[in-house]
């Protein structure tokens, strides 16, 4: 047992030791973006605000680099908690893949509904984003946003239970645009997305309902960066009303990102999801981003 | 002949005002309260030795500027942000492409080189607010200075 800790502490004094330029160099790999222009993880993956897409492409790498960052967020409503893990990878700032895996725990409602407590609904989310033309952040004499386009391929794992709600599909795929300008001068950040979606309530309640068509929807955000390493803001992201269970709407959210360098950041958020089946669900909001 | 000299002088008028009027560095504050927010020409002196102390510091900049003739950077430098910040100066360099273009300045360079003046602004209190105004007017000339890998 001592040998093993001794072993142990051996290993991490030479970790934190020897390689400390070495490690500083990988860490200023992808360093070429200016703190946060990078954004931060939205639920389902991209590089965004906390609720939708933006256009710029995640992670702090330039036109000839590679970055990388990874997410954990946790919304905790009246009725449910909502996780949301995953990562993404941005090369040479012109696209963005993603991964992100969205857990909705039904907590009391899953045993109201007989479903048992705690019944946990799960979605996957594999995103590519491309940016079409712009620079959000360097052209500052352009009235132009950056643009970019962007898919987010969808599939629920608990496909029998969205159907049984009235869901058509247990997969699809959103397809969005985002502009995204960042107005230096003014400490102020835009974003527009439109998306075009079949997702009932991001895709936790399954895909298609009372028809089958993708439903365009508008999303928004605004920032305000208040010092280098904090930015305040509000989103909003409307949603299809489309099964005929229970009433969806859109969601909302009033949020401050913190970075504390290009490794962490923290966001917090007060978000208004709408209805959710039951009843109108709000809460605190928390994502943690750590970026290579 | 008399109407050629007419002609020409048609051709030249717009060329003309156009050169007076494409100022590469604008000026974004006539009345000059953004030069006294950086705490005029004793401000912009201490900001640029902070600066070049900085990106000598920097092991992503050290090599652009150990071998420069820093001191004529400086000088360049203080004459663009007090011309642009309405202090009134002009600037005697050269143009921003022909100073870079051998340089192979990259974009990730060209970042290092704004955190390293947004650490010596922040060391001289230049408010957030007026640091934004600044970089916002110096940002786009990253297309005269970054011709380093993967341009365009």
């Amino acid at each position: 047992m001592k040998h093993h800790l001794s072993g142990a502490l051996l290993a991490l004094s030479l970790l934190a030791g020897v390689p400390a330029a070495r490690a500083e160099s990988i860490f200023t790999y992808a360093s070429g973006k200016l703190l946060l222009t990078g954004g931060v993880s939205q639920v389902e993956g991209a590089a965004g605000g906390g609720l939708t897409p933006w256009a710029v492409i995640g992670g702090y790498e330039t036109k000839d680099q590679i970055g990388a960052n990874a997410f954990y967020t946790s919304v905790d409503t009246q009725d449910y908690r909502i996780t949301s893990q995953g990562a993404l990878v941005g090369l040479y700032n012109r696209v963005e893949f993603s991964y992100a895996r969205q857990d909705f725990d039904t907590q009391g409602v899953g045993a109201a509904l007989d479903l048992g407590y705690g019944y946990t609904i799960s979605q996957e989310t594999v995103g590519v984003k491309v940016r079409l033309l712009g620079d959000a952040i360097l052209d500052q004499d352009h009235w132009w946003p950056q643009v970019s386009a962007g898919a987010q391929v969808k599939h629920n794992r608990n496909g029998a239970l969205v159907k049984a709600l009235g869901a058509r599909d247990d997969q699809s795929t959103d397809y969005y645009v985002s502009a995204t300008k960042l107005y230096l001068a003014h400490g102020l950040l835009l974003n527009g997305t439109l998306r075009a979606t079949k997702a009932n309530q991001f895709g936790i309640l399954g895909y298609g309902g009372i028809d089958n068509d993708y439903h365009l929807q508008f999303e928004g955000s605004l920032a305000y960066l208040v010092n280098r390493r904090l930015a305040v803001g509000a989103e909003v992201r409307t949603k299809p009303d489309n099964l005929a269970v229970a009433k969806e709407g859109a969601g909302v959210d009033i949020f401050a990102a913190y970075a504390l360098n290009k490794h962490l950041s923290l966001t917090l958020a007060y978000a208004d999801l709408g209805n959710i089946v039951t009843r109108h669900q709000s809460g605190l909001y928390g994502s943690l981003q750590v970026g290579f | 002949m008399k109407y050629l000299a007419l002609a020409a002088l048609l051709i030249a008028t717009p060329a003309l005002a156009e050169t007076q009027t494409a100022d590469p560095f604008p000026v974004i504050s006539p009345d000059g309260s953004l030069y006294q927010a950086f705490g005029g020409h004793e401000g912009l002196v201490r900001i640029t030795d902070d600066l070049m102390v900085n990106l000598l510091a920097d092991p992503r900049t050290h090599d652009f500027f150990v071998a420069a003739k820093r001191d004529q950077i400086k000088t360049g430098l203080i004459q663009i942000f007090c011309h642009v910040m309405g202090g009134g100066c002009t600037y005697t360099g050269k143009n921003m492409t022909e100073a870079h273009s051998q340089l192979g300045i990259r974009e990730e360079d060209f970042t290092a080189l704004v955190e390293s003046l947004q650490k010596a602004m922040d060391k001289n209190h230049v408010p957030f607010r007026a640091q934004n105004r600044l970089l916002a007017a110096m940002a786009p000339h990253h297309r005269e200075i970054v011709t380093g890998a993967g341009k365009g």
